[in-house]
């Protein structure tokens, strides 16, 4: 379809499946932030993908009307940048939880900064494993009781913000579930930069760890004068635990390996099996 | 009688023993003859026992050789790891400033390598081209052979200087001069001339990386591991130059995952890896399967298990590749038997990747990757390319035909039908029209759970049931469609041997010396290991009294398969050390059953 003749309203990304998820999980208000994003950019549904891993959040790209894939615990990103690379035309969106990202897939994170292949990743965030019903995950507070902790977690707390900024990821960001029209915003402003975009969604668990009411206090916006160029500044406002700022801490344009991939491949000719097995003769 | 010489050099690894014995072949190759090579060398970088057969011949070469017929030694090292390969009156050369052999019925010539290297040519390390020298004046190949092939990889060198360029001239001719005129001839291995033919030269791995361009592979992702890396490092440069790219992945898994995201992406992809690598894909191995994406995955096998020995060869991966992953997931395994193969199985993998859907695993082994042989170049022409069934919204495109007929092949827009496009139709081949990200194109979710027609989420009995069995009638029609492996040997043998992957050449070698001999023995060789040719290979354990199956692995896992599959009590002969079979030893095997 012809992008100037779509004018899509939310409903239009919204597919047949009924969400999974249970009344009240943070996941839908990022659902409805994605919905929303994306009819926002006008981003054609078969042109988009949503790439996910397995849990809760990673049933995502069935309740969307646009291309999907449903992948493996923690290989959404992988999965991502193997398409964007193959397919540099494609609007690429990883999503999935805090179990995909920081534990199962979280070695991916470091290769997905260092590429900076154009893929939006967004993590939706409810320190639980839902899925599995409650066990502890690696963004749980230290001495966080659960089934798989019963006398406490007794490991610290994953901080995903400083560890995407530390790991120079391009575009970083932190939005909640519980507001979707900044999420959307966020979103869109991922979707927009070229290179790896990573957005950290609050987005609570109100059947295993109900984090609402401690979020609605903490969250605040960033301060009106942080500078997102500033990797320091934007390091300093991560580690203040006691607030969970919302908005973008950090971005900054530099070349994607997608890019510079198709660059290399600009002069290519006919492969023709006689002239490469002369090498050989 | 063949006019042809089996030359085996043993040396130190990291002193050019490999590379002189690539240069002897080459040259001999391009000089007219056919080449089979073997090697073999430590997993450390520089140092350690390494070794370079290669057998010289003016007919086609099927195998590395029972014996060496001349066996070179730069050291006292390889003289006891080699001397009991070398024929019972075979010809030694050595340095006798490095040792001193034992007294036996070989032909000894000695050949001072260190003091014409170091005293004549005045450069150490030209001692390899003095090796070479003196064994091209000892079996007659033309010194000018050698000379433009060490001409020609000079002048590509980073380390090329004229001074260099020079000195390893001047070994070869001396050496050269050397062994003819100082050494009394009495062995009888003396190539003839022989008449150029329009014949390639090149190894398994890099016959992979040709079969994966002409099969229109244009995205690669892989991780670098022993003895599959070539081919992630080619393709690294080639892809760019035909408009494909290419990932060095973190690990195996990212490897694997990024190959099948490029495949949803509607490239046709692959990667390369060998045991280890391929142990961290078997997930990925049953997603691509239930999410029906195409994938090659070449495996180089190695000795294993675990980090086994990385630089030896082994056929130990076949039962992994037949069931890596939970769950009944089907996948095809193709496993080539030589260089030819390498390249046109590799099309053929692409090929039934695309057609049917799924994983294929293109299983080479150590001894394949490395081996050069000489190839007529007719055996690398173009071959047909076949692509995946693509989903048409306006019911054409076999959309509505019997070959995956889809149950909304009705006219519509890609807009109006999106979320209800029967990406898993039901259909009598197993095989549903699919669709690829791009304008106009029908989008659906491909995913690792259980599902319906149309990719949602679905765990009925009835559902499970029948997508399990149309995945799997993939595998049928497969079997219908593709070629039949044909007998080797004769029609009405006593004896067969079915075999697998890189033992064909030998095997048939060994089938020849026995029926020269007189016994009655045809071979079998599928080279698509799942789906089983059933119907040819009943017809051949029926038709003989009993059968062979020679695996380079302990447990006999082509052997496991027919007996479980065709109840066959086959005669199991096994070899792991890490070598490969010779010809000898399965000529023996045919001998103490008949």
């Amino acid at each position: 379809m012809a992008q100037a003749t779509f004018t899509p309203t939310l409903k239009d990304y919204k597919s047949e499946v009924k969400p999974t998820w249970c009344p009240g999980c943070g996941d839908f208000g990022v659902l409805n932030a994605m919905f929303r994003g994306l009819a926002n950019l006008k981003l054609p549904l078969d042109q988009t993908v949503i790439v996910s891993g397995i849990g809760c959040s990673s049933r995502f790209p069935h309740f969307a009307k646009t291309f999907g894939i449903h992948s493996l615990h923690g290989r959404a990103l992988p999965m991502a940048q193997g398409m964007k690379m193959a397919r540099p035309d494609l609007t690429i969106v990883a999503v999935g939880g805090d179990g995909d990202f920081f534990s199962i897939g979280a070695g991916h994170l470091i290769h997905a900064a260092l590429r900076n292949i154009d893929i939006t990743a967004v993590v939706m965030d409810n320190e639980t494993y839902g899925l599995t019903k409650g066990q502890t995950s690696p963004t749980s507070p230290h001495g966080h009781v659960t089934k798989s902790t019963p006398y406490g977690l007794l490991a610290s707390q994953f901080n995903p913000i400083s560890t995407a900024l530390a790991l120079n990821v391009s575009f970083v960001a932190r939005g909640y579930s519980a507001k979707p029209k900044e999420l959307a915003s966020l979103i869109e402003r991922g979707i927009n930069h070229r290179g790896f975009s990573f957005i950290h969604v609050l987005s609570p668990c109100p059947t295993f760890y109900n984090t609402f009411d401690a979020w609605d206090a903490a969250v605040t916006p960033l301060p009106g004068d942080h500078d997102a160029h500033n990797r320091q500044q934007a390091m300093t406002l991560a580690m203040e635990t006691e607030r969970q700022y919302m908005g973008v801490f950090y971005q900054e344009e530099r070349p994607t390996m997608d890019q510079a991939a198709h660059q290399l491949a600009q002069q290519a000719k006919d492969f023709n099996i006689e002239q490469y097995m002369s090498r050989y003769a | 009688m063949a006019n042809e010489v089996t030359i085996r050099i043993g040396g130190e690894s990291g002193e050019g023993t490999i590379s002189g014995g690539d240069i002897l072949a080459l040259s001999s190759a391009r000089w007219g003859y056919h080449v089979y090579t073997f090697r073999t060398f430590p997993a450390e970088i520089l140092g350690g026992p390494c070794m370079f057969q290669v057998r010289i011949s003016d007919q086609p070469v099927k195998s590395m050789g029972d014996y060496a017929d001349v066996l070179v030694c730069l050291n006292k090292e390889a003289y006891d790891r080699n001397i009991s390969d070398l024929r019972p009156g075979g010809v030694l050369v050595y340095d006798p400033s490095d040792f001193t052999p034992e007294e036996s019925d070989h032909i000894i010539y000695a050949v001072p390598f260190n003091e014409i290297a170091r005293k004549q040519v005045q450069l150490f390390q030209t001692k390899n081209m003095v090796m070479l020298g003196a064994i091209s004046g000892l079996i007659g190949l033309p010194l000018a052979a050698l000379t433009q092939v060490v001409e020609s990889r000079l002048s590509r060198s980073r380390k090329s200087n004229p001074i260099l360029m020079e000195k390893n001239m001047l070994a070869l001719e001396i050496a050269n001069k050397y062994a003819q005129e100082q050494i009394t001839k009495r062995d009888p291995y003396r190539l003839g001339t022989v008449d150029k033919a329009d014949r390639v030269v090149l190894n398994g791995n890099q016959a992979v990386v040709a079969g994966a361009l002409a099969a229109q592979c244009r995205f690669f992702a892989g991780y670098p591991i022993t003895p599959a890396s070539d081919i992630m490092e080619a393709l690294a440069k080639e892809l760019p130059q035909v408009g494909g790219t290419f990932l060095q992945a973190e690990d195996e898994i990212a490897a694997i995952i990024a190959v099948l995201g490029a495949s949803y992406g509607g490239q046709r992809a692959m990667t390369a890896t060998s045991g280890p690598g391929l142990s961290l894909m078997t997930e990925a191995v049953g997603y691509a399967s239930m999410a029906e994406l195409p994938a090659v995955i070449v495996d180089a096998q190695r000795a294993g298990p675990s980090t086994g020995m990385p630089t030896k060869m082994e056929q130990g991966d076949l039962s992994f590749a037949l069931n890596a992953s939970h769950g009944d997931a089907p996948r095809i395994v193709v496993a080539p038997a030589d260089v030819a193969d390498c390249y046109s199985l590799m099309i053929t993998a692409f090929n039934m990747a695309e057609r049917y859907q799924m994983p294929v695993f293109f299983l080479t082994d150590q001894s394949l990757t490395a081996r050069v042989e000489s190839v007529d170049s007719s055996a690398f022409k173009p071959l047909p390319v076949q692509h995946r069934l693509e989903y048409s919204a306006n019911g054409t495109n076999g959309a509505n035909g019997t070959n995956g007929a889809s149950s909304n092949g009705h006219a519509t827009t890609a807009h109006a039908v999106a979320g209800s496009f029967s990406r898993y139709a039901y259909t009598a081949s197993g095989i549903s029209p699919m669709s690829a990200p791009g304008a106009g194109a029908l989008p659906y979710v491909a995913t690792g759970l259980e599902h319906d027609e149309h990719g949602h989420p679905d765990y009925e009995p009835e559902d499970h049931t029948a997508m399990m069995e149309k995945r799997f009638r993939k595998l049928d029609t497969a079997a219908e469609e593709m070629p039949q492996p044909q007998r080797y040997g004769d029609a009405d043998a006593d004896i067969g041997i079915i075999g697998w992957g890189s033992t064909e050449g030998t095997i048939q070698e060994a089938v020849d010396r026995a029926r020269e001999q007189g016994y009655k023995v045809a071979a079998l060789h599928p080279k698509i290991l799942s789906p089983l040719p059933d119907r040819t290979i009943r017809e051949f354990i029926r038709s003989v009294k009993k059968v062979i199956v020679p695996e380079s692995n302990y447990s006999g896992q082509l052997a496991n398969l027919l007996g479980a599959k065709y109840g066959l009590q086959a005669i199991r002969v096994n070899k792991f050390g890490g070598i490969p079979f010779t010809a000898g030893e399965i000529l023996r095997a045919i001998e103490e059953v008949s």
